[in-house]
């Protein structure tokens, strides 16, 4: 009787284990199947854009396997940097996206923390509105935008249109919601002891907010730094409807339209600009990313 | 000089009335401990007193001041929290110190201080780690840390033991209890564990649904319960409870328990009960004054026999499950001498130990001070002790 038991046990025990290896290793081929096919969708245009960048027109234009480069060269590189004007374009993008992702953090950080934490009356009401304001998509926005400056200059005299500096007014209302979203969401995850707990040791809102919030929801911060700077930096619809003056523009509409005459496309260097726009993001996440990582084991464990 | 006085605090929540206006005077370096179930107030009446919470009515003061519109900060009390709440990207030197350096106390001084509470904490060679790599009982101590190198006129704890395990929690009590002989701070405890209150405090006080029920030492409340609430949550495992209707028969008082059992009341306590007599009342007796029946029966005693329904060893004492009337019924006796499942046993109850509730207002019947069992018990201990 006892043997029996012991003997169906062991059964039962082998049968499992072989089961939930082979349901994890299932898994795991079916998640590198997905993995695989991703990347190759997601990692094929910057590819291709560098294979491009590397060729002359002259190679671009010849009816050979466009996936390999034959004659590299770097003439679309030397070309490209050596124009003042792209130079303009990447300068005016570094302002405008630095001084954006300056201006909200200054915004959505304080304003998270006194909707996450300050209860006053109508807060909740107030973090869902901030929150709706995102859900308007800019292309919906822009005409009203153009409106508004319109009359702007018509009752102040102010020109607010092809200016690139404009931009820095314009990010923020895409970035600022979105940003005091996910702030909103990382301060309502640190608990409420913790905010006790500073109040007693005497520190202040300002206090609590510089010297707890912060520092704790640091990878949060650096999420929304990391929106931020994407939204201002890769936008494309803004910049083409409110800048016009090849001085005033950004790299990713200086690019199209100072690259692209008539109906000519110079196919190499539109490829070298785009690569070297992609850049600074790419250089900025790979460099947050460490941070980010170490950040969200830190904020893990609630002390 | 640090007591607290609550007069009349009233706490509600929208339309509820989570603390129904309690009295309380806590005395100068006294260890008080706020006991009841939860939902019964005791939080919400701590975080009055830490001004976490805003009063609704009534006042609180510390040291003689009423601190009612006092912000926490300026308050002058530590607390410690139920998660720690250590700011988890300090280290435990900058979590200890957190409080004085917003104060802008000097440098020399903070670690001073610091050093000195690790060394009572015994924490010394944690000063330099993060919370994450701190298991839960060094958490706790650093909570506590934090809590004195601030030099407080009152500490209050807010159930800091209850995210420990059972082990560890007997030991952070012990701990508790000397650094509070050491560093003598009045302290506010709440805790839903009565055994962590009876072993902590110098006086308990009982809370259930908003209102204090009782204030007391221990020993008070443990032999002199004055509500049934009160002799029901403290005392482990539970006192039993059982209706019964008080007979008088030439002059003396009994009780009877079922249509079998009747138990005659002690003559010391015939006096106080006899206005009661043919009163339905309740019949409160903790399961260690029932005990298997001994040779040698002491006055104040009564003898019955029922059937054992249960038994759980638990070593040192054996509880022995029967019911009577319905009611089951629990009591501590010597292992050797129980009876198994089924088998009918002898039981002797101490009733000089006895408590009668009135169940229209939930009240325990007074009696004097002398009738008492424990003051029986000691009398005879002190008796015992001359003699020997």
């Amino acid at each position: 009787m006892a043997a029996t038991a012991e003997i169906s046990a062991g059964a039962g025990r082998v049968a499992r284990r072989g089961s939930i290896k082979g349901s994890r290793r299932k898994a795991l081929f079916w998640s590198y199947v997905f993995l695989v096919i991703f990347v190759i969708f997601f990692l094929t245009p910057p590819v291709y854009m560098f294979i491009t960048s590397l060729k002359s027109s002259g190679e671009i234009s010849a009816a050979v396997n466009p996936w390999w480069v034959f004659h590299p060269t770097l003439d679309n590189y030397t070309a490209l940097l050596g124009q003042r004007q792209f130079l303009i374009f990447f300068r005016n993008s570094a302002v405008v996206a630095l001084s954006v992702v300056a201006i909200t953090m200054l915004i959505s950080v304080p304003a998270a923390f006194a909707l996450a934490r300050m209860k006053f009356w109508g807060s909740a009401t107030l973090a869902t509105g901030v929150f709706l304001t995102y859900l308007i998509p800019e292309s919906l926005l822009f005409i009203p935008l153009f409106k508004i400056f319109a009359f702007i200059r018509d009752t102040t005299g102010i020109e607010l249109i092809n200016h690139w500096w404009v931009l820095v007014i314009l990010y923020p209302t895409l970035s600022v919601p979105f940003c005091t979203w996910i702030m909103i969401g990382y301060f309502a995850s640190i608990p409420k002891e913790l905010d006790e707990a500073a109040l007693i040791d005497g520190a202040g809102y300002i206090q609590m907010l510089t010297r707890i919030f912060i520092p704790v929801a640091l990878p949060g911060i650096i999420a929304a730094t990391i929106f931020a700077f994407t939204v201002s930096w890769a936008d494309f619809l803004y910049p083409l409807a409110f800048t016009t003056s090849a001085d005033q523009l950004v790299l990713p509409v200086g690019i199209i339209t100072t690259l692209i005459k008539g109906d000519v496309y110079n196919w190499g260097q539109i490829m070298t600009g785009s690569l070297l726009c992609a850049a600074p993001p790419l250089i900025i996440y790979a460099f947050l990313m460490d941070y980010y990582v170490a950040g969200l084991t830190a904020g893990a464990t609630k002390g | 000089m640090a007591q607290v006085t609550l007069k009349k605090v009233v706490k509600k929540y929208d339309e509820t009335l989570a603390v129904r206006g309690i009295d309380l005077d806590i005395f100068d370096k006294e260890f008080v401990v706020l006991v009841g179930p939860s939902g019964c107030g005791k939080s919400t009446t701590l975080r009055m007193i830490a001004g976490l919470e805003e009063i609704t009515d009534g006042e609180v003061m510390i040291g003689g001041d009423v601190v009612n519109d006092l912000p926490p900060k300026d308050r002058d009390i530590a607390m410690v929290f139920q998660n720690y709440a250590l700011y988890p990207h300090m280290t435990v030197f900058e979590n200890m110190s957190f409080g004085l350096r917003l104060k802008k106390f000097p440098k020399p001084e903070i670690k001073q201080r610091v050093e000195d509470a690790a060394r009572i904490l015994d924490i010394t060679e944690l000063l330099s780690r993060k919370p994450r790599q701190l298991s839960g009982g060094q958490r706790q101590r650093v909570a506590m840390g934090r809590a004195i190198v601030r030099h407080p006129k009152v500490f209050l704890f807010d159930e800091p033991l209850s995210n420990l395990d059972a082990k560890l929690r007997v030991q952070m009590r012990t701990e508790i209890k000397k650094v509070h002989q050491k560093v003598k701070t009045t302290t506010v405890y709440v805790t839903h564990d009565q055994v962590e209150a009876m072993t902590l405090a110098d006086r308990v006080v009982v809370m259930n649904a908003g209102t204090i029920d009782q204030v007391g030492t221990p020993n008070d409340l443990y032999h002199s319960p004055r509500t049934r609430f009160v002799a029901g949550f403290i005392g482990s495992p539970a006192m039993n409870f059982l209706p019964c209707r008080i007979e008088e028969a030439a002059g003396a008082l009994s009780m009877r328990l079922s249509d079998t059992l009747t138990l005659p009341i002690p003559v010391s306590r015939t006096a106080c009960y006899r206005p009661h007599a043919q009163k339905e009342l309740v019949l409160g007796l903790r399961p260690e004054h029932i005990t298997e029946a001994r040779a040698h029966r002491e006055p104040g005693t009564a003898e019955f026999t029922v059937p054992v329904e249960v038994i759980e060893p638990m070593g040192m004492e054996t509880m022995v499950y029967f019911s009577v009337n319905g009611t089951e019924i629990s009591a501590r006796v010597n292992p050797a001498d129980a009876q198994q499942p089924g088998e009918t046993m002898r039981f002797t109850a101490d009733l000089r130990h006895m408590h009668l509730i009135d169940p229209a207002t939930n009240l325990v019947i007074e009696v004097p001070p002398e009738t008492r069992g424990d003051a029986q018990s000691n009398a005879a201990a002190a008796l015992r002790r001359s003699a020997g």
